[in-house]
């Protein structure tokens, strides 16, 4: 028998594009649907690229428990085709397939949401413009909508929001996303200058620059076959930890702000201050931006950034610990969090929710324990799980991390301190294996990211795929908000703080 | 309510005192300074290095319009340029943020430039909409951390509003992707006269890494005056906020 899937242990990966088994179409189906029926199996990528006339479906499945990444592939006629969708059956898939057809126009039969996902530039139909997104409709004269957005009251980042409300109550909530479309991925597979990438990957999200750095910096690591020293590795993780606790902190001030707690808020934000000061102290931008290159680094830790970070994480971790006890032990603001905004454990599993969405829904998703890279896999670690779904487990969650991630940095400090001081630079320009394809997953303060590319016979990248983890948790969001006020909408949506430009790419 | 107390002397005092002259990290990427004697051999090297092309291949000078603060240059060339860590580097014309080789002069606002009706209007109340039009949300976490209990950007009268109608001006992050065009038009539309357009970032002032990409438009940015351009990547709180405080003429 042929094999139907390639197994491969280790993240990030690199593979040669001809040991990918190709399936027709039909066996493909079976295989990922046989898969996902599984609940510790998740799909990490599955998109179309052009081949040699052909269209390649790619697609890999990452299964949580026996840490395995599974890939396998299939080929389609170029051009439009109508295949059958899985979407019904495998709704986690649902959102791939719309991405597949609005890039490549292949047409998913029985898809129940056949909708845009971000309009991009190259979009295969320019018949679909932002002006008319086939929104979902309920007639009533009970029901009126509410539309929002794309630019919204807040200083954030643009996406509409349409409301399907019977009074205060949201029946339906539609997110319609692109407005921050800019072509990414075209640009990191057209270009040839390995730095000119690498400082694109700090700029696709700015609020996860170290979690893209570090996805990036893995993939192509992992195409050149090198690694930087332990040192720096240690140094990345110490990055990605320092990004997850300013990042948490800076949202439960969101939250505090959203109910009108404003001690809460202020005390949190000047937190948050001082840790994004640290990573500046370190590496001279507060969002950490440059910190991580393939290869090695331009900002190696020094004893005194060490020194500074540790005395920086005990007083915050002291305040933190005593302005989050008080905010999640306050009425007034416990009546507006609990049981807010519900997302059941069936409907994370079936969005196929990633990060804080699926962890608070207590499924055991975090790829750093998964599918550890690096540092990670030397360390015990034990991913924070909450149950319940809603505002308040979210918000909760995020306090758990906090203290997790700081008590994981002081163990990687001590780890630092012991390494040998040998120093590794950036390498911009590596050879890259040629006809390959490779993947990298990070655990990202919002859930794992996903970096892919392919390469030619020259090594040269001429396919690049990523992937935000809110692809995936923007519908668990549409899903929390059903039977809500609409006024609760705010604290469900900071809740979650998905990005946009990491969706619209 | 004893807690509450705890948690407020913890939390101490956490206000910038002095907005003009607050110290940051000497890592910081702020205004470079490049060496008057950099050779042509020189330039040629980090010219050809940067990945925005912010560095002239003739003259040498840095573009902190187009410059997107990675410092990759620096790096390769450490004895001939520097980025200090002077945040004071928003400029009220666009050609004001070319930093020649040789010049290690501060950079500050030209007021010949500055419209007439700006200070005599808004010089005690400046109210702002943002739109982010392709940005990474780097800028628009620092413009909302420009108005926190660090900043507090509100005690100069400065803030930023839910709605363009109760607007003075609008704050652009972003290349302006071409998917957020209309909306950022109607914006500006809907903002009452004379008003105010502001840049935050290098991504809007210039489209930055996106500057090529065919999924941004630019012609709002290239049909418009532009008030007060602020580098960064993302833009420093404290560089946004003396930059306005210039334009006003605030001291």
């Amino acid at each position: 028998m042929n094999e139907l899937f390639r197994e491969i242990s280790s993240n990030p990966f690199t593979v040669s594009l001809d040991i990918i088994p190709v399936l027709d179409y039909e066996q493909f189906c079976d295989q990922a649907a046989r898969m996902l029926k599984d609940e510790s199996d998740h799909c990490v990528a599955y998109y179309a690229v052009e081949m040699q006339g052909s269209l390649k479906l790619i697609c890999c499945i990452a299964n949580d428990r026996d840490h395995i990444l599974r890939v396998f592939s299939s080929m389609l006629p170029s051009g439009k085709s109508t295949v059958r969708s899985l979407s019904k059956e495998v709704p986690q898939l649902h959102i791939y397939e719309r991405e597949i057809y609005e890039n490549h126009s292949v047409v998913f039969e029985g898809h129940p949401w056949p909708k845009p996902v971000r309009y991009p530039h190259n979009r295969a139909s320019k018949a679909s413009v932002m002006d008319n997104y086939p929104f979902y409709r309920i007639e009533g004269e009970e029901l009126h909508e509410v539309g929002v957005g794309p630019v919204h009251a807040g200083v954030i980042e643009p996406g509409h929001f349409r409301f399907i409300c019977n009074g205060e109550k949201v029946l339906h909530l539609e997110i319609q996303l692109g407005y921050q479309h800019r072509g990414v991925e075209r640009l990191l597979a057209e270009t040839r200058s390995g730095i000119w990438r690498c400082v694109l990957c700090d700029n696709i999200v700015g609020d996860t620059s170290v979690g893209y750095a570090l996805s990036y910096a893995r993939l192509i690591e992992s195409l050149a076959g090198i690694q930087p020293s332990r040192a720096v590795q240690i140094e990345r993780c110490i990055g990605l930890e320092l990004e997850r606790i300013a990042v948490h902190i800076g949202d439960t001030a969101a939250l505090c702000g959203d109910v009108a707690y404003q001690l809460g808020q202020v005390v949190c934000e000047a937190l948050r201050t001082e840790i994004i000061n640290t990573t500046q102290f370190w590496c001279g931008n507060r969002f950490g931006k440059g910190l991580v290159r393939p290869g090695g680094t331009n900002y190696k830790m020094t004893a005194v950034v060490a020194d500074r970070i540790l005395s920086v994480l005990k007083d915050v971790g002291l305040r933190f610990a005593s302005v989050s006890e008080r905010i999640y032990s306050l009425q007034s603001v416990l009546a507006r969090f609990e049981d807010i905004g519900q997302v059941t454990r069936q409907q994370a599993l079936s969005t196929g929710a990633v990060g804080m969405a699926a962890r608070t829904c207590g499924i055991r998703r975090d790829i750093r324990w998964s599918h550890p890279d690096q540092y990670y896999r030397d360390y015990p670690f034990e991913p924070v799980v909450l149950e319940n779904g809603d505002v308040l487990a979210r918000g909760q969650l995020r306090v758990k991390e906090v203290s997790e991630s700081i008590n994981l940095i002081s163990g990687l400090i001590s780890d630092w301190r012991n390494q040998p001081d040998e120093h590794s630079v950036p390498d911009y320009n590596c050879n890259l294996s040629p006809d390959s394809f490779a993947l990298s997953l990070t655990e990202g303060w919002r859930g794992e990211i996903c970096h892919s590319a392919i390469t030619d016979g020259s090594g040269n990248i001429v396919h690049y795929k990523v992937k935000d983890p809110s692809f995936h948790n923007w519908m668990a969001l549409a899903l929390a908000v059903r039977n809500q006020e609409i006024s609760d909408f705010p604290v469900c949506n900071k809740s979650f703080n998905l990005s946009y430009c990491g969706n619209d790419l | 309510m004893y807690r509450e107390i705890k948690i407020l002397r913890q939390h101490g005092i956490q206000y910038v005192r002095d907005l003009r002259n607050q110290p940051v990290s000497d890592l910081f990427r702020g205004r470079p300074v490049i060496s008057g004697d950099i050779t042509a051999a020189e330039i040629e090297k980090v010219s050809s290095l940067c990945p925005v092309g912010a560095i002239d291949k003739d003259s040498g000078s840095i573009d902190l319009g187009l410059c997107v603060f990675c410092r990759e240059c620096e790096f390769c060339l450490k004895e001939k340029i520097r980025f200090t860590n002077d945040y004071r580097i928003a400029a009220s014309r666009r050609e004001d943020l070319v930093i020649r080789p040789g010049i290690e002069a501060p950079l500050r606002l030209n007021v010949e430039v500055i419209r007439k009706e700006i200070r005599r209007i808004y010089r005690h109340s400046l109210k702002l909409r943002q739109v982010s039009a392709g940005g990474d949300n780097s800028c628009e976490m620092e413009l909302n951390a420009s108005g926190n209990v660090n900043f507090d950007l509100g005690r100069h009268g400065i803030e930023f509003t839910a709605s363009p109608r109760h607007a003075d001006g609008i704050v652009i992050t972003g290349p302006v992707s071409a998917n957020m065009a209309a909306a950022l038009r109607l914006t500006y539309e809907a903002v009452p006269d004379p008003k105010v357009i502001i840049l935050v970032g290098t991504d809007a002032i210039s489209g930055g890494m996106y500057a090529g990409s065919p999924a941004v438009d630019r012609s709002f940015i290239e049909e418009h005056h532009i008030d007060l351009y602020v580098p960064g990547n993302p833009a420093h709180p404290l560089t946004f906020i003396n930059g306005i405080l210039d334009l006003l003429g605030k001291k």
